[in-house]
């Protein structure tokens, strides 16, 4: 089993190896200047048609992402490496693709829908293959009569600390429909939150449509497993004097849409400020060598490096932490729905 | 002339607020936690809950600050 995946894992590097590409210079700094840390902070957290590993100019080294377009009722697809970093349009028939600090536009201002495999999404899609490992595997070794073993071991915890502490707590009774959703909705932020604190990796968490796409399929779960006392209690608030009726009834509506919302957010804007402390610390060491010189680089790079290692514990700790809160105010949106009067 | 920097005030200020509320919500916890360690699960899982709430709202303020500065 082991050399089968060492094999798939060095077919994969073979694979990527020839796509790596080089690209043009960088902007030198003028005299007195000291290094703005914005822009490449700003390019870390973004999405991007291509896969930026390190690097600057000439040296950056970078895996093109392929990009599929729909275009006049047409399908392009080319790989990103086609751009030479936005330096050169591509040009198929009478479409011209163009990129503007990213942004891909189309030259002669046509409509086109965007179905590129992005960073985010190839990170997205090597998430669930990551998944999918640890799980299949895990689950083919569970079973009832023996105690668990290896990565199911350490898996099978994790499996019912969702299950007993997040999910049954939260929601009692007829809990056990919603498990796999939210073990599914667990792993899948953890697995993500983890994967972003890679180095050269992605900001998959902490890219809002993502964060949006999940809180989405809260609201969806959430309204329709709704019984008659969730809807009674937002239609008809038990115990509100009729005068108070339209000032409560549209509140409870806005309710509806502000949970989920706020769950979009907090877990966007968590990752995303993770990210930015971690690049905005490492940037200081450049900003001390523009500003002092080599020196105040070599004198500032200790304490940030410490500031950062401290950091990623911190971010560690997060990403456990923000999948756990997500998962559990999920089920607790959940439970609240479903709960029964008597 | 354009002012700058008013953003990392909010950003600043959004952080005041949710450290108060945090720090409120963690300082009660660990007293009730004290006088009731068996009902310490039941307090932790409902303090993470409180903060979620309150740092949540906090996030909104840095999501605004962020988008303007």
């Amino acid at each position: 089993m082991t050399h089968i995946k060492n094999k798939l894992a060095a077919l994969i590097f073979l694979f990527l190896c020839p796509l790596v590409s080089f690209s043009g210079d960088p902007k030198p700094l003028k005299e007195g200047e000291i290094y703005n840390p914005v822009p490449a902070i700003m390019h870390h957290i973004a999405d991007s048609h291509e896969w930026h590993l390190w690097g600057e100019g000439k040296k950056s080294v970078s895996i093109p992402l392929p990009l599929i377009l729909y275009c006049d009722g047409k399908l392009d697809v080319f790989f990103s490496s086609k751009f030479h970093h936005g330096k050169k349009n591509v040009k198929i028939e009478d479409r011209e693709y163009a990129l503007d600090h990213g942004h891909l536009v189309e030259v002669n201002n046509k409509e086109f829908t965007d179905l590129s495999i992005t960073k985010n999404v190839a990170s997205m899609l090597l998430s669930v293959l990551v998944l999918l490992l640890l799980f299949v595997g895990a689950a083919r070794k569970s079973s009832k009569d023996k105690a668990p073993r290896g990565l199911l071991s350490f898996l099978e915890p994790l499996v019912l600390f969702v299950r007993d502490d997040i999910v049954k707590p939260n929601i009692g009774h007829g809990y056990k429909k919603y498990v796999p959703y939210l073990l599914t909705l667990f792993f899948f932020i953890l697995v993500n939150n983890l994967l972003g604190l890679i180095p050269a990796a992605a900001n998959l968490t902490g890219n809002i449509a993502v964060t949006l796409v999940l809180s989405f399929i809260t609201l969806i779960v959430t309204n329709l497993s709704g019984n008659k006392s969730y809807w009674g209690h937002i239609f008809n608030p038990p115990g509100v004097p009729l005068a108070l009726m339209p000032i409560m009834i549209p509140i409870e509506i806005v309710g509806i849409f502000t949970k989920p919302f706020a769950l979009m957010i907090r877990l966007f804007a968590n990752i995303s400020a993770g990210h930015i402390i971690i690049m905005s610390l490492i940037s200081l060491i450049f900003m001390a060598q523009s500003g002092l010189g080599n020196a105040g680089a070599f004198g500032v790079a200790p304490v940030s490096v410490l500031f950062v290692l401290f950091m990623y514990f911190i971010e560690v700790l997060v990403a456990f932490l923000q999948a756990y809160i997500f998962t559990l105010l999920t089920s607790l949106f959940i439970g609240l729905a479903t709960v029964e009067h008597h | 002339m354009e002012i700058t920097g008013i953003a990392a005030i909010g950003a600043g200020l959004a952080a005041i607020g949710a450290g108060i509320g945090i720090g409120r919500i963690g300082g009660s916890a660990l007293e009730a936690m004290a006088r009731q360690p068996e009902h310490s699960g039941m307090i932790q899982t409902n303090m993470i809950i409180a903060a979620a709430l309150v740092e949540g709202v906090a996030l909104f303020g840095v999501v605004v600050a962020l988008l303007q500065g």
